[in-house]
């Protein structure tokens, strides 16, 4: 015998992925806006712009665990922001099995970049090859 | 049926036929602003996995990462980076209008008038940067950095 359900059992709902995709690109977003025009004001406005942009730039700034932090953010909100923005676009636009290639190809590069950035980010080492004048004498004193 | 008769045999007359206008959203602002997110966004994600990956060279050697970016350093570069910034710049602003329009009560009726303060911040960002930008690329001919 079969039982039923007494009336009124809420059903059961799996989660709504979709709703949180949607949800993350506009929290996600409001928080890009500052963390990209700070990124493009300290990097290519302010000072010498792009053109101070250098390893001892680069190992300057991520002495400063603020830096690390700021560009790890950077790197995960803006990535997964780019990924699930172009998978809505891959589903609109493509069909079939070049949908399911379009998908994965994106999917891979994602993870695959996130691994890297995250990697470089924890393991950066300013001492690394032949170190510059200016990086050379903390170098030594290593 | 004689050709007489054929002759009399006229298409009904009808007004010019008239593109259809009577869309809140084709052609309006409402689907460039969508058009414009999807370009910008495109273009802003390529430049994401490229950058991804130049920077990763400073985990390589200093020599292979001033390289890569010695590459940004030149004029035409300089011109990309104005690009950038545009393409950065609307797409963030028309990203906080979608987000006033999903989340505020009033926002699906002042969606036009957000479009065009959009466009306006936008133009204001850029008279801010190009011509800052502009000295950035002079000063990198110059060699004066």
């Amino acid at each position: 015998m079969s039982t039923i359900e007494a009336p009124r059992t809420p059903v059961r709902r799996r989660t709504n992925w979709e709703k949180w995709g949607w949800l993350y690109m506009r929290f996600s977003g409001v928080l890009l806006v500052v963390l990209i025009f700070g990124h493009l004001l300290v990097n290519l406005f302010l000072g010498e712009g792009v053109q101070a942009i250098d390893f001892a730039f680069v190992a300057g700034k991520l002495a400063d665990p603020f830096w690390i932090v700021y560009d790890m953010l950077l790197l995960w909100l803006a990535l997964i922001h780019g990924a699930n923005g172009m998978r809505t676009i891959i589903n609109d636009y493509a069909h079939g099995r070049l949908r399911v290639v379009f998908l994965v190809a994106l999917a891979g590069a994602t993870v695959v970049l996130l691994v890297l950035g995250t990697l470089v980010l924890t393991t950066f080492d300013p001492c690394i090859g032949t170190p510059s004048e200016t990086l050379a004498p903390l170098c030594a004193a290593q | 049926m004689s050709t007489e008769a054929a002759a009399k045999i006229r298409a009904p007359k009808t007004t010019k036929l008239q593109r259809p206008v009577g869309t809140l959203y084709r052609g309006r602002e409402g689907m460039w602003s969508w058009v414009l997110h999807r370009i910008t966004g495109v273009a802003i994600f390529f430049f994401l996995l490229v950058h991804i990956l130049d920077t990763a060279l400073v985990r390589v050697s200093p020599e292979a990462y001033d390289a890569v970016i010695g590459a940004y350093k030149t004029p035409i570069m300089g011109i990309g980076e104005i690009g950038l910034v545009a393409a950065i710049g609307l797409h963030a602003l028309n990203g906080l209008r979608i987000i006033a329009i999903d989340f505020l009560t009033i926002g699906p009726r002042i969606q036009r008038l957000m479009f065009w303060i959009a466009i306006a911040i936008w133009l204001a960002l850029l008279a801010g940067f190009i011509p800052r930008q502009i000295a950035h690329i002079i000063a990198g001919m110059a060699g004066v950095h």
